[in-house]
This record gives C-alpha cells, structure tokens and sequence, in this order.
C-alpha cells in the first residue's frame, strides 16, 4: 500500500477557529489517479479541509503534502499542481460566461488553441454555448453551477478538487458531469477529489471513501468496506450508522453558535 | 504577463460598463468646483492670491481620481464577498502579478476619471498654461492613481467585508482629500496642520499638478516626483505582502 505514490498526503491535520475545532486532528492519503469521496454532514469540516488543501486557509496543526509541496510553506508550486470547483459562488456577475472561462483559461496559462477549443467544448457540453455572451448576473442557480463546473474543467489539473459541485443540478447534468469527469480521470491519470451529499454518487464513483463528523474522520476505506464494518447493505446506511441524526443537530448548533459569535466580532 | 493584462481588462471592462457609476462619480467634482470655486473665488481673489478656479482645478481633478483609485482597490472587498475572490486565490500566479494587473486596471479608470473631470474644468474656466502641460499633467495623475489604488488594495485586504469602509472614509479617505492643499494655498498653516499636510502623498500629487499645468509648485517637481514614486513602491509592495496573506 505505502508504495504506491500518495498524491494527496494528511497527517494530523487539525483547524481551530478560536475555541471551535473545525478539523481535530485528521490523516488520509489518496493515491494517484483515485477518485477519492470525503464524506460527512453540514458542518463537519469538509470544506475547511479543502480550503487547507488549496491554500485558502493555514492549518492550526498538521502535515500535508499535495503532489509533493507543501500547500502551507510552497502554495505556489500546489498551485500549479490543482484545480477546484467550490462549493459555494465563485463567478464575476459582471463579466460574460464566456468572459469568466476566457479569464480562468488565461490565469491557468492554457495555449490559445487548446482554450478556445475547450471552451467551446465546455460550454457546449454543459449547455450554456448560447448564452455565452450574456452577464453572470442574469443565469439562474443551476445555470451559475454547471458554469462554474466548466470553469473548473477547462485546465487539466493533476487533482481535481469538487467541494459538492452536482448540488443542485438535475439528475441529467449530474450524469454527463460525471461521465467527462470519470473521462479525464481515465485519460489523463487526473486524482478527483470530492465531496456530496448524494450517496449514490459516492457510491457509483469513488474508488476510496472517508467520512467525516465532528472533525474527525469516523472511517475510511472503500463502499464495501465500510459496509462491512457497519453491518449494512448501502452507503447511505452505513452513513447514517456512523454519523446518526442526533449528532448531527448538535453539530449544527455549534456551527450557528460560532456564526452568532462572528456576526456580533464585525 | 498575461496575467497582468486579464486582471486589468477586467477592471476596465467592469468600469466602461458601469455608466451610471462613471456619471454618478462626476457629481462631486463638479459641486466642488461650481460651490468652492465660484463660492470662494472673490474671496481669494481679495486676498491677492489671484484667480481660484486655476488653484482649484488640480485639486478637483485629484480628489476624483484618488476616489476612483480607492474604490478599485477596495473593490477586493466585493469580490471576497460575491466569492470571485477565491478564484484568483488559487490560481498558480504571483501574488505580485495580481496585484500588479489589478493596479495598473483601477490606475487607468481612475486617469481616465480624471481625464473626464479635467474636460468639466475647462468648462467652468480652467486654462492651463500650455497644451504641453498635459504631458507632465498625466505623469502625476497616473502615479497618483496607482498609489491610492495600491492603498485601496492593501486596506481591502485586511477587512472581511465593507462594515469597515466607513471608518476609513471618515478617517482616511476624506483627511487625505482635505489636508491636501486641494482647496487652499499650504502657505502659513498651523503647524500640526502643515506636519499633516506634509506627510500625505497627495499633498505631493497635487502639487506636481499645479506645477505641470499652471506653473506653481511648493516642493518642485523633481521632489514631487521622488516622494511620489517611492510611496507609490512601497505601498505596492505592502499591498502584494498584505494580499497573500488573505485567508478565507
């Protein structure tokens, strides 16, 4: 197992955010080319985790190494080694669809041909080719997602990080979003790194698994595994029998808790 | 390279596209030279120091350009809110060319404000010395215009959202306009009003513009040029140190 090279590595990881530990002390790794689920309720650390891994956030504690560099001590080099789409808005409302993909194929150092090609492919693809002149401001929810979903494609990253990218998406898009994700996957050796609330997604894609609750990573392994060692016969319950409903609210309270706290500092 | 230039064209693009932000902005120049300068016009001509529209007019044209600069650099406090923010985090690009290209963008709106504001200053009266002036003329306003958008910048990093902004408006924004020599002559000042006045860059900006367009300048032009130049770096330099920090 420890031979194979280990693209993305955790070691202790932990985040506070004053008296609140986001992420309490947590380690996985995820192997070259593996599509990898990272699992858990609202507000058990998932999207802290990967802010810390694409060097939006410095951890409190822990070792990490993202295809060799370090995203806290070398964020550049981890930069050129990802691409993202995050969970929540992350568009210019003011710029074109075609100007926001135009914009990130430039940041990205994409060649001309390739990015005006793939642009169009992207954007075909999820749908939004006609209305690629008109402002951000004016799509819908779901039109903004499958956007920032292009967006995050466009580059052919060495990790692929998805901060629950299908939300919200009807059942078809998240299908074909899959299908050309799992593709570059297989062509280009591409590690996706994902998080959702759709279990049979997790179950369907994802090659490895690791569920978080509370900031702390409650298992890990693939389907199988874990429904081994909960005794069920789907992902969803053994979820469920591992994180349970009651935790959960507590879970929530704590995050609303803090959130008071924030708006009451500013 | 690149990288500079989208995040310029952005800033230009967002700027030309926001008409009523580019007319609503002339608003201010224009009371400040119809109000003071007809207002206070037969007062100073009394006291000898001749004509104030030409006196005033350089201040005007600054005042709007150092608020256009502001704004786009603190514009970085709109997009960690609508999220964009994070976009250009992540990108595998210098810290340095961001801010560089995000600069040199709210910089040449900002000209370009003032371009427009020097247009309304020929039209309430403004003459200046010679259509050669406008050469030098512009070397200020532009260097102007990258420091207070640097500044901008370097603020916007360190807030989370705008509940700040009107601390640093009251406090900052609107002592840097007033205690700049903008309105009055810096001659027989109290002294911890000329200590103020000194060490505000703008005080220097808009003497090199005075200089340039109607030939009068406390400090000198060389020395306007210097100060301005060098505060200028160093809040660029400040601004990318300050910028890499952002945690979100």
């Amino acid at each position: 197992m420890e031979k194979v090279a280990n693209i993305i590595s955790v070691k202790n990881l932990t985040k506070k955010f004053k008296d609140f530990t986001a992420v309490d002390n947590i380690s996985f790794n995820v192997k070259k080319g593996e599509i990898f689920a990272f699992l858990g309720p609202n507000g058990a650390g998932k999207s802290t985790t990967i802010k810390i891994l694409t060097t939006l956030l410095d951890p409190t504690d822990g070792k990490i190494i993202i295809n060799g560099s370090s995203p806290i001590v070398d964020k550049d080099s981890v930069r050129h080694s990802f691409g993202i789409v995050f969970q929540d808005a992350s568009l210019d409302d003011d710029l074109t669809a075609l100007e926001n993909m135009y914009f990130h194929g430039v940041l990205y150092k994409i060649p001309k041909t390739i990015r005006e090609k793939r642009i169009k492919e992207l954007l075909e693809f999820v749908e939004l080719w006609e209305k690629r002149n008109d402002f951000v401001k004016t799509f819908s929810g779901g039109m903004k997602r499958r956007l920032e979903i292009a967006r995050g494609l466009l580059h052919h990253p060495k990790i692929l990080f998805l901060d629950e990218p299908t939300l919200g998406l009807d059942p078809q898009t998240r299908k074909h979003t899959w299908d050309y994700i799992k593709n570059i996957n297989k062509k280009e050796n591409m590690t996706v790194f994902f998080t959702t609330h759709y279990m049979e997604e997790a179950e369907k894609i994802a090659q490895r698994i690791a569920i978080i609750d509370h900031g702390k990573i409650v298992a890990q392994g693939t389907n199988k595994e874990l429904q081994e060692k909960t005794k069920t016969n789907t992902l969803e319950e053994a979820f469920l029998s591992l994180t349970g409903s009651e935790i959960r609210d507590e879970e929530v309270k704590t995050i609303d808790k803090m959130r008071q706290r924030r708006m009451m500092h500013h | 390279m690149n990288t500079i230039y989208i995040l310029w064209l952005r800033q230009v693009k967002k700027y030309f596209r926001s008409k009523s932000r580019i007319i609503g902005s002339l608003g201010q120049p224009l009371l400040f030279l119809v109000a003071f300068g007809f207002g206070f016009g037969s007062i100073y001509q009394k006291a000898g120091q001749g004509n104030y529209i030409q006196f005033l007019a350089p201040g005007v044209i600054l005042m709007s350009v150092l608020f256009t600069a502001m704004f786009s650099g603190i514009d970085i406090i709109w997009d960690r809110q609508f999220g964009f923010l994070k976009e250009t985090l992540v990108a595998p690009v210098s810290r340095m060319e961001i801010i560089l290209g995000k600069t040199l963008g709210g910089a040449t709106v900002a000209v370009f404000q003032g371009i427009i504001v020097f247009l309304l200053t020929l039209v309430v009266g403004f003459r200046p010395q010679h259509i050669m002036a406008i050469f030098p003329a512009f070397i200020f306003t532009f260097l102007v215009a990258i420091l207070f958008t640097s500044l901008g910048t370097a603020i916007a990093s360190t807030l989370e959202d705008m509940q700040g902004f009107q601390l640093i408006m009251n406090f900052l924004i609107m002592p840097i306009v007033f205690l700049s020599g903008a309105f009055f002559p810096l001659s027989n000042l109290p002294k911890p009003i000329e200590f103020i006045t000194k060490i505000n860059p703008l005080t220097y900006g808009i003497d090199g513009l005075r200089g340039a367009l109607i030939g009068v300048s406390n400090f000198g032009l060389t020395t306007d040029l210097l100060i301005l130049s060098v505060v200028t770096l160093a809040l660029l330099g400040i601004g990318s140190y300050l910028f890499s920090k952002i945690q979100i």
